[in-house]
């Protein structure tokens, strides 16, 4: 699994990439309520909006870590949105995309770049 | 702003105990959530007792200068020193009574919302306590100190707490540590006692719930705070909560909902414009808000159900046709509907309950339909 410093984890399986939001992410987001999702078949660039992830209070978007284009997106979410502070890391993936370029996946951060980085938080 | 700049409330420590993450707000380090998180702390209230720190927020006493002893008196003498600055009528409160008002310019916008409250006491007659808002409240008592000048004084109770006891279980809670707190109903105010203590406390509160206000000096703030969660109703309930509270109840927000270009009767708040104060016009900008009155309106505060996204402050509203007719001032989920709410502000034409609209959130257009307020009834402690 590897990380962005916007919070996105990103675990990749052949040539697709599932994509979802940090523990940290959904902590500090607090109770999330609501959850929107792109369109199957969406063309991503690297920082792209995604997604939007609301808590009662604020509205934050999920940046497209990678390149690539939209091939699922998580049906379970906008109805049970909780699941993103319950299992942000797993069961709450958000999309998976098919990778233009894994190197782009490489140069994210591996898990004990991203805690080390949180630690500057 | 640094951490450095902002400050603290006399209960800063406890929260920090609790696990509270804080946020700045108007100017303090506030805690906007514990450890229960928003919604767990939102039901919590509605269903038991939330506890609230609000010092943030601006007490203050108002106090005639020469008082004559005669109490009818010395009321009316303060009262007339405030009364040229707001549209509520505070020579008609009666003693342990309080009022919600609203310091208006001279074009009749809102500079605040306020509390104003008579006191029940003898020896505090000729005196009127106030409470404003956080981020207003230097700017208001500049205002109401430079009015009132000639025969009052205004004293900013800096060295207190403010602490809200708000829900269905609240008065049980009070009441058994201060027996006389049950005896009050909904805005009525007193002085009242614990251990050699004196907290004025007022039945009211800003998030639709019976409840209390309880103001307390800041050295017995601490132990007040904890003996009222000490009691296992309790819980303490961060400014996220708080919001989300006063939104389901439809009551406006001042800096959002309220502002120096928005009327009292735009805003809907016609019942703080007291029938003495119509009759005399004697308010500022009385001209408007008659002349509003009589129905020369062309927006008006109303409550939104959003059916999509919620559609937050600053979101566009549309017609059925599409045309942009307003904007939401604030919004978000609302817990106890477990569905997104707003306040925003609309033509009067399409002003009614049930009128459908759409509002624009992140590009698109969602359906949403002008609802009664509140949305979620108040359960105030009414006098019977």
């Amino acid at each position: 699994m590897r990380f962005t410093k916007d919070h996105e984890w990103v675990e990749l399986d052949g040539d697709v990439a599932t994509v979802g939001i940090t523990a940290y992410a959904a902590e500090q987001l607090g109770d999330v309520v609501f959850v929107e999702l792109p369109d199957v078949g969406k063309a991503l660039k690297p920082g792209d909006s995604m997604a939007v992830v609301e808590s009662v209070k604020a509205a934050s978007d999920v940046y497209a870590p990678i390149a690539g284009e939209v091939v699922a997106a998580n049906a379970d979410l906008p109805g049970t949105p909780e699941m993103v502070n319950q299992d942000p890391e797993k069961s709450a993936w958000i999309v998976k995309i098919k990778v233009a370029d894994s190197a782009q996946i490489d140069a994210l951060m591996d898990r004990p770049a991203y805690e080390t980085y949180l630690d500057t938080l | 702003m640094t951490d450095q700049a902002l400050k603290r409330t006399p209960l800063y420590e406890a929260h920090a105990a609790l696990g509270a993450k804080f946020v700045p707000f108007a100017g303090y380090d506030m805690p906007v959530q514990y450890r229960d998180g928003v919604l767990t702390e939102h039901r919590w209230t509605r269903e038991h007792a939330g506890l609230f720190d609000v010092s943030h927020m601006g007490p203050a006493v108002l106090t005639l200068d020469a008082p004559t002893g005669d109490a009818d008196a010395d009321h009316a003498a303060v009262a007339a020193a405030i009364e040229p600055l707001i549209p509520g009528d505070i020579a008609g409160l009666k003693r342990g009574q309080q009022r919600y008002t609203l310091l208006l310019n001279v074009d009749g916008g809102i500079l605040d919302d306020l509390m104003i409250a008579r006191p029940l006491e003898d020896e505090r007659q000729g005196s009127l306590f106030i409470v404003v808002n956080a981020g207003t409240k230097d700017a208001d008592f500049a205002v109401i100190g430079a009015a009132t000048h000639d025969q009052a004084t205004l004293h900013p109770l800096a060295d207190h707490a403010l602490i809200a006891l708000q829900g269905p279980e609240a008065v049980a809670v009070l009441s058994a540590l201060v027996p006389e707190a049950a005896d009050l109903t909904f805005m009525q105010t007193a002085a009242l006692h614990l251990d050699g203590d004196e907290l004025t406390v007022t039945r009211s509160g800003y998030t639709g719930e019976d409840g209390f206000e309880i103001l307390v000096g800041e050295a017995a703030a601490s132990l007040l705070w904890a003996r009222l969660l000490a009691d296992e109703r309790v819980r303490a309930i961060g400014l996220g909560a708080r919001d989300s509270l006063r939104l389901e109840a439809g009551l406006p927000l001042y800096g959002h909902d309220l502002a120096e270009t928005i009327s009292p009767v735009e805003a809907g708040l016609n019942f703080a414009l007291s029938k003495r104060r119509r009759l005399a016009a004697d308010f500022p900008g009385a001209a408007r808000v008659l002349r509003e009155l009589d129905g020369d309106l062309s927006r008006v505060r109303v409550g939104l159900k959003v059916t999509g996204a919620p559609a937050r402050e600053g979101a566009e509203i549309a017609d059925a046709s599409g045309a942009i007719v307003g904007r939401v001032t604030s919004g978000g989920f609302s817990p106890t509907l477990s569905a997104p709410i707003a306040l925003g502000f609309v033509p009067p034409a399409l002003s009614a309950v049930g009128t459908p609209l759409n509002v624009i959130v992140r590009g698109r257009s969602q359906p949403a339909e002008v609802a009664g307020l509140p949305f979620v009834p108040h359960r105030y402690a009414r006098k019977t």
